[in-house]
């Protein structure tokens, strides 16, 4: 169905690959837009400081526990181990949702703190910067989970490297833009 | 979010030339409704764009009558737009209703989707000599969710309370607050929401070009043998990649306003006697979300025309356009120079003049590019042999309506001069000539151009030419008329000007504007039949490249399928603007160049 024309193109990168790129690119100036208006607000006169959770610590841990697995993932897959391929797509879209959990969890924090969407104008931008990363980090687990079951099922034989290359740049991002926004918000609170 | 959809299998076909001769039969639903062919994806933009400029043009008629004649009723707008227009006397709720969707109807889905999206997606592909987009799938998903942006936001207009009614701009409070207005509940809602969804199509379909044009491109087609077009096409999709997401964030961060009980844009409001909760928020920061967009968004209008222009006067004058590097590199600039000026549309919101001064500084740049681009435009019209098809009628006269929009954006881009002429008809001039009927010149120029390689037939001659005098004088006689208005301080977005002793004077004039508006919207009907005429009935074209044109589309057959080129794709060997060239009259892309061919032009 979806049947790329490459003629003529000679050792370049792949378009999907490429494609991811500039994606991420668009995805960053949205956290740009959104941190730049956060610094502005920053620097009124009525700023509240506020604690972050501390399960925003535990979900880091594990989104970066996550990347790990899915670089093995990518190896196995290259090295065509599959049962060890299946085992770490398996784990990182485990991982994947334990860090949604922690991130909600880490709301439920701040509800608890009596700090609910609407009380503080610098809690507000907390919600939105991390409930936006959040979506992203969901996007990425569906793909997970549907390449999940196509690794599982083995009648057919999968050598098409391309998805799994995707699928690991835009996880190791999404990672590592989480580790930017909290060193960000730790930073600048 | 887009990056989703990007990791569906990825079928190469390495070598496979010719398969698409053997291509599996197509259903109507695959060939006309779920297309990945961007040769119907690019039609499906089109054909959508134009009934959203007849629906918004429309709109534009309807509060002309208001401007123009403020003491008539007209029993009739009752009978379409009922309790809108009690009496036939158009509600003011209901004016700024229609002002807010004429702006964003036309500025989003017509000017961005239905011109970019439609030339982008038929050209990149043929011009740079590639099967199709590097990701049709991406490509159609575009579309669909354009198609339900345009669903959501038809749906606003009839709700009970009315579409959005803030002007296109929505800034908050007015946008963030239901109770402040009508049109500042559902209607608004749905405003950001169908927004929302045109800004994913607007990422996945940018994404897109930029793949295919950097990753696609056929052997020999190195980046200066591009046709200014897919330059011109690659610039506009870099911009909104780049700046389509920060709008994206303002919107959300407007949405949590308005339904989520947050301040970001809001403090401290008296709205009907009550004061709000909120506190701590700042409006003028949607501001900066807002133009941080909106200033790039304007040459994501403009430069698909740009580009187009170049190509077409390049063609019908039968000379190389005029400094290619130039016009890249002005291309360039105006790209870099659009991130860094969106403060000019803010000089009177209290902005530090330190601060507006640079960004007067920064503005007045633009002029340097787009003297260059005008420069060059008029030295390859120059000494040429100037076939005035219709397509290179509008050409010129897109390049008219630029020189004369743009002069006045140097008036307003001075920080002291725009305290006067700040939210006056004198903006309004000078943003429709420069980038709204410019634009669509651009856009006529171009469907004139390649209709028949879209279609296969000719658009009729006759009409087009009826087409192109009516619009250009029309559109002189509605805007110039406007600069003296906004000179004498007259406000745009007002209901009626006739209880104003200071504007009473301009009451022919306005009668007059609108009188022009009527005639020059009939006329533009006149080219919606011709070109859904011309699709079945029209002329048939009988030669590959009816206007001898150097480019690859035309090499591909008159009715090209899903692949485009029969055989192999062809080799480039050359630029695109050998016309004239040893005497010959043009050569072809794929030509290869011959041994006593002269080395430069």
């Amino acid at each position: 169905m979806n049947t790329i024309m490459l003629d003529n193109r000679r050792n370049k990168i792949h378009p999907h690959k490429f494609t991811l790129w500039v994606g991420i690119g668009s995805i960053l100036m949205m956290f740009a837009g959104l941190t730049s208006a956060y610094i502005v607000k920053r620097n009124m006169a009525n700023w509240e400081s506020f604690p972050l959770p501390s399960a925003f610590w535990y979900s880091t841990a594990v989104i970066a526990a996550s990347s790990a697995t899915l670089w093995l993932a990518l190896k196995s897959f290259r090295l065509r181990e599959m049962g060890k391929y299946r085992t770490m797509m398996l784990m990182t879209m485990i991982l994947g949702i334990v860090f949604i959990g922690l991130q909600v969890w880490g709301f439920m924090e701040l509800i608890q703190a009596k700090l609910a969407l609407g009380v503080k104008g610098s809690v507000d931008f907390l919600y939105v910067i991390v409930g936006l990363h959040g979506a992203h980090v969901v996007g990425g687990i569906i793909v997970l989970i549907v390449m999940s079951l196509k690794a599982f099922n083995t009648k057919v034989r999968n050598y098409n490297g391309v998805p799994v290359e995707l699928i690991s740049t835009y996880w190791h991002f999404v990672g590592i833009l989480w580790i930017y926004l909290l060193i960000f918000l730790v930073m600048i609170r | 979010m887009s990056s989703v959809a990007l990791t569906h299998d990825a079928v190469s076909h390495g070598h496979e030339d010719a398969h698409h001769e053997h291509h599996h039969h197509e259903t109507f639903i695959s060939k006309y409704v779920f297309s990945m062919d961007h040769k119907m994806i690019a039609k499906q933009f089109l054909v959508t764009g134009i009934i959203w400029a007849i629906i918004g043009g429309f709109f534009s008629v309807i509060f002309r009558l208001q401007l123009g004649y403020p003491e008539s009723t007209f029993p009739w707008l009752e009978d379409i737009l009922g309790h809108w227009a009690k009496g036939g006397k158009l509600h003011p709720e209901f004016y700024y209703a229609l002002v807010t969707m004429h702006g964003t109807v036309l500025v989003f889905f017509v000017l961005t989707a239905g011109l970019s999206g439609t030339f982008a997606n038929f050209l990149i592909p043929l011009q740079i000599g590639a099967r199709d987009m590097a990701s049709p799938l991406l490509n159609c998903l575009s579309y669909w969710f354009f198609f339900l942006a345009s669903v959501v936001m038809i749906s606003s207009l009839f709700v009970q309370t009315g579409p959005a009614s803030g002007g296109w701009t929505v800034y908050p409070p007015l946008s963030a607050l239901g109770d402040a207005s009508l049109g500042s509940k559902i209607g608004m809602d749905l405003w950001l929401v169908g927004m929302a969804l045109f800004i994913v199509s607007q990422l996945l379909a940018g994404l897109n070009y930029i793949t295919t044009i950097l990753n696609m491109r056929t052997k020999g087609m190195s980046m200066t043998r591009l046709p200014l077009t897919v330059w011109a096409l690659f610039f506009t999709a870099v911009l909104g990649v780049l700046s389509f997401p920060v709008l994206l964030s303002g919107a959300v961060l407007l949405l949590f306003d308005r339904n989520l009980g947050t301040s970001f844009f809001l403090s401290d409001i008296i709205v009907a006697g009550k004061i709000l909760p909120n506190e701590g928020g700042s409006a003028i920061l949607f501001q900066h979300l807002f133009w941080f967009l909106g200033h790039p968004e304007v040459y994501i209008i403009l430069l698909p025309a740009m580009g187009m222009a170049s190509e077409i006067l390049s063609v019908n004058s039968r000379k190389p356009i005029f400094g290619y590097m130039a016009m890249v590199g002005s291309m360039f600039a105006i790209l870099i120079l659009a991130f860094l000026v969106w403060a000019h549309h803010m000089f009177v919101t209290g902005l530090n003049p330190f601060l507006g001064s640079v960004f007067v500084l920064l503005t007045l740049l633009i002029a340097v590019p787009s003297a260059i681009k005008v420069f060059n435009w008029l030295t390859t019209l120059w000494r040429g042999n100037i076939r005035f098809t219709p397509a290179m009628l509008f050409a010129i006269g897109f390049v008219s309506l630029f020189i004369s929009g743009g002069l006045t954006g140097i008036f307003l881009g001075n920080s002291s001069l725009d305290i006067h002429l700040h939210d006056t008809y004198f903006v309004i001039a000078h943003f429709h000539i420069v980038m709204g009927v410019a634009s669509f010149f651009g856009m006529f120029a171009g469907v004139y151009h390649w209709y028949p390689k879209m279609f296969g037939t000719y658009l009729n001659t006759t009409l087009a030419y009826i087409h192109f005098w009516a619009t250009i004088v029309g559109a002189y006689l509605i805007f110039w008329p406007m600069h003296y208005e906004g000179l004498a301080g007259m406000p745009r977005r007002y209901y009626d000007y006739s209880n104003w002793e200071s504007f009473k004077m301009f009451g022919g004039l306005n009668e007059f504007i609108s009188l022009v508006a009527m005639i020059v919207f009939a006329v533009q009907l006149l080219f919606v039949f011709n070109f859904f005429y011309s699709m079945f009935k029209g002329r048939k074209v009988t030669t590959k490249n009816p206007w001898d044109a150097n480019t690859l589309e035309w090499t591909t057959p008159i009715h090209p399928g899903h692949g485009n080129w029969p055989g192999e794709i062809p080799e480039v060997h050359r630029w695109a603007y050998d016309y004239a060239k040893d005497g010959r009259d043009f050569i072809p892309q794929d030509v290869p160049v011959s041994d006593d061919e002269s080395k430069h032009h």
